[in-house]
C-alpha cells in the first residue's frame, strides 16, 4: 500500500497543493519553516484522523480561514494476484471550525471515526520522540494504545468507552464532594462496567506486549554495539484480575482526591536497561537506540497484524541520530524493509550522501 | 467569518433567540428570521402563540410523564395495554419509535433523560423516584429498559437495576444485535461481536 497524491487545503500552513508520490522513498526538502513538518502531519492525519502532536482541530485550520480538507488517493496492490490492477482508495478528511470532522472513504462517510483508523496504518519517527522516555505516563499509554487502537477494533473501543467512564464517574465524585452526599448506587453504576472493561483493556495490553517485545529487542540490539539487555514491562496499578477489589478498597481515596486514583488511565509502561530505569541509568546513546527501537518494532508490529506495510514518516530525525543509528535505518531501506518512506530535511545534500548507495527510486519533492 | 453587525437590534435579537435551537446556526437563523418578514404577519403571530401555548399548556402525564393533552396519557388511559408490563425510555421519541413497531402492549415510563454527571444530569433530575414508586404498587410485573446501548444508557440501566433489586419483578432489557434484513458482512465489528458473544440458543 502507498500513498500515491495528496492534495491540501487551507491545512495549517497550507493554503493550497498537491503532491504525487512514489511508492518507494520520497524526500522532501527544503528550509525550516517551509512547511514539510505540515506535510508529514496531513498524512498522519489522514490516517489517524488527528494531528501528530496533539494539536486539535480547530488549530490545524490555516489562519483566518474557517475550514481544511486534506484529501490522499491510496494505492493497494494484492501481493498474491499480482496480474489484478491495483486497487486506488479515496480518503478525504474535512473539518469545519464548530462543525463534525468528517472522514470519507471513496466519496462515502464513515459512520464513526474510529472505523476508519488502522485501515491505513502509519508510523511517526520525529524528534519528540525522546518525550516517550522523559515525559509522564501519559505520553507512553498514548504510544502503545495508539498502536493497539490500530491493530484491534474492540480494543480502541472499550478504551474509548472505559475513558468516558472515568469522566463520568470523576464528575459524579467532585459533585459528591460539593453537596457532601455519596450515592452509592450511583458510584457503583459505573463500578461494574469499569471493572470489566479496565480487565479487558489490561489483559489487551500484556498480550500486546508479548507480541511487541521481540520485535523492540531484535532492533534494539542490532541498533546499539553493546549487550545490554532492555525490557518494557507493564507497572499496573492493580494485579490482573483484581480490578474489582482494587477499585472498592480505593473508593475513600477516590471520594476524598475527587477522581478516580486507580485502573487502567494511571497505569504506565517501564522502559528497562539491564534491569534499571532507563530515563536514569540510560546514557544518551542507549536512550536514542531505546526510541528508535520502539518506533522500528511499532513498524514491525503493525506489518505483522495486517497483510500492508504501514507508511513510514521520519520528520527531522537526522539532525538528532548519530551516524550509526541513521546508518541503521539507511541499511533497512536498502533491505527493503519498509514499504513507503517520507523523508524531511532542510539540509537536501545530507539526505543525498545519505541515500546515495540505495537501489531503489528516490524522489526529491523540492518544497 | 462571524457575522456580528446587524442592520437592527430587533433582529439582531431574532437571530440570537433563533439559533439557541438545536441544529440551527447563526446564518439559518437569519434566513428564518427574514422569511417570516417577508410573510403575512398573521404567520408570525401564530407561530409566536404556538410557541407560547406549547410552553405554557402542555402537560405531562401523571403516571408515565409522556406528554397529555390533560391528565393520563392516551397509552394509561387505554383499556387495550397490559398494565403489568412496563417500558422504561428516555424520552417520548422513544416511545413513539416503540409504538409504531406495533409489537409492544405494555405502559411506558418516560425518563425525560439519562443519567450523566458530565451533562449534569443526576437521578433526581430524572423520573426515577415515581417509576420505584409505580412498581412498588405490586401491580407490575415485568419493568423493560429500552435504553441506548450508549455508556450512559447502560449506567442507567444499571442504576435502575439496583434501585429495583428488592422488588418481586422480572427486569430485562432490549436485545441488541444485527439488524433484521441486514448483511451479516457489513454489520460493523462491535456489534457482530457482541452477537456472537450474546447468541440466542436456536428453539
Amino acid at each position: 500500500m502507498y500513498l500515491k497524491s495528496l492534495q491540501v487545503k487551507q491545512f495549517k500552513s497550507y493554503a493550497e497543493a498537491q503532491f504525487d508520490f512514489i511508492s518507494n522513498i520520497n524526500c522532501i526538502v527544503g528550509e525550516n519553516g517551509i512547511g514539510k513538518t505540515n506535510l508529514l502531519d496531513a498524512i498522519h492525519f489522514l490516517s489517524m484522523t488527528k494531528s501528530a502532536r496533539g494539536v486539535g482541530d480547530p488549530l490545524c485550520i490555516q489562519h483566518g480561514e474557517d475550514y481544511f480538507m486534506i484529501q490522499g488517493n491510496f494505492v493497494y496492490q494484492k501481493q498474491d494476484a499480482s496480474k489484478l490492477p491495483a486497487s486506488e482508495t479515496q480518503i478525504t478528511c474535512a473539518y469545519q471550525r464548530g462543525q463534525k470532522k468528517s472522514f470519507l472513504r471513496d466519496q462515502k462517510a464513515y459512520p464513526r471515526l474510529a472505523d476508519h483508523i488502522g485501515n491505513f496504518p502509519v508510523v511517526l519517527m520525529d524528534p519528540y520522540d525522546t518525550d516517550l522516555i522523559r515525559e509522564g505516563s501519559e505520553e507512553r499509554r498514548r504510544f502503545f494504545d495508539g498502536m493497539m487502537a490500530q491493530m484491534d477494533r474492540a480494543f480502541l473501543d472499550n478504551l474509548l468507552r472505559y475513558n468516558r467512564i472515568v469522566q463520568q464517574r470523576n464528575t459524579l465524585l467532585k459533585h459528591f464532594a460539593e453537596r457532601g452526599t455519596v450515592d452509592r448506587i450511583l458510584l457503583d453504576s459505573y463500578h461494574e462496567p469499569m471493572v470489566q472493561l479496565g480487565e479487558t483493556i489490561a489483559s489487551a495490553r500484556v498480550e500486546f506486549l508479548k507480541k511487541y517485545l521481540p520485535n523492540f529487542q531484535t532492533h534494539y540490539a542490532k541498533l546499539s554495539d553493546d549487550r545490554e539487555q532492555v525490557n518494557i514491562n507493564i507497572e499496573s496499578t492493580f494485579p490482573l484480575g483484581e480490578l474489582d477489589a482494587t477499585l472498592r478498597n480505593a473508593e475513600a481515596q477516590d471520594l476524598a482526591a475527587q477522581r478516580s486514583t486507580l485502573g487502567i488511565h494511571r497505569d504506565d509502561f517501564s522502559f528497562e536497561i539491564n534491569g534499571f530505569p532507563l530515563k536514569k541509568f540510560g546514557s544518551q546513546g542507549q536512550q536514542k537506540s531505546f526510541v528508535v527501537a520502539l518506533k522500528l518494532a511499532q513498524f514491525d508490529t503493525l506489518a505483522q497484524a495486517r497483510p500492508r506495510k504501514p507508511l513510514l514518516l521520519l520528520d527531522d530525525i537526522f539532525d538528532k541520530l548519530d551516524d550509526r543509528r541513521i546508518q541503521r535505518l539507511v541499511q533497512m531501506m536498502a533491505e527493503d524493509h519498509f514499504g513507503q518512506v517520507f523523508i524531511t530535511d532542510a539540509r537536501p545534500e545530507r539526505t543525498k550522501s545519505l541515500l546515495k548507495n540505495l537501489k531503489g527510486e528516490i524522489k526529491y519533492l523540492a518544497l | 467569518m462571524a457575522m456580528n453587525n446587524y442592520p437592527s437590534r430587533i433582529i439582531e435579537q431574532a437571530v440570537e433567540e433563533i439559533s439557541k435551537l438545536p441544529g440551527i446556526g447563526k446564518k439559518s437563523a437569519l434566513r428564518l428570521a427574514l422569511h417570516l418578514l417577508k410573510r403575512p404577519e398573521s404567520q408570525s403571530l401564530q407561530l409566536a402563540h404556538a410557541l407560547v401555548q406549547l410552553r405554557t399548556e402542555t402537560q405531562f402525564c401523571p403516571q408515565c410523564h409522556m406528554i397529555s393533552d390533560g391528565g393520563l396519557c392516551g397509552i394509561c388511559n387505554s383499556h387495550k395495554r397490559e398494565e403489568s408490563l412496563i417500558c422504561v425510555v428516555e424520552d417520548m421519541r422513544d416511545v413513539l419509535a416503540i409504538e409504531n413497531t406495533g409489537q409492544f402492549i405494555g405502559l411506558y415510563h418516560v425518563l425525560g433523560g439519562i443519567i450523566s454527571p458530565l451533562a449534569g444530569i443526576s437521578p433526581s433530575d430524572l423520573q426515577i423516584e415515581s417509576l420505584i414508586q409505580r412498581v412498588s404498587s405490586g401491580k407490575i410485573t415485568e419493568v423493560i429498559l429500552g435504553l441506548s446501548p450508549t455508556m450512559e444508557g447502560d449506567t442507567t440501566a444499571f442504576y435502575l437495576t439496583k434501585k429495583l433489586k428488592e422488588f418481586p419483578i422480572k427486569i430485562s432489557t432490549i436485545a441488541r444485535g444485527i439488524p433484521i434484513g441486514g448483511d451479516l458482512e457489513y454489520t460493523d465489528e462491535i456489534t457482530l461481536g457482541r452477537s456472537i458473544v450474546g447468541r440466542v440458543v436456536y428453539e
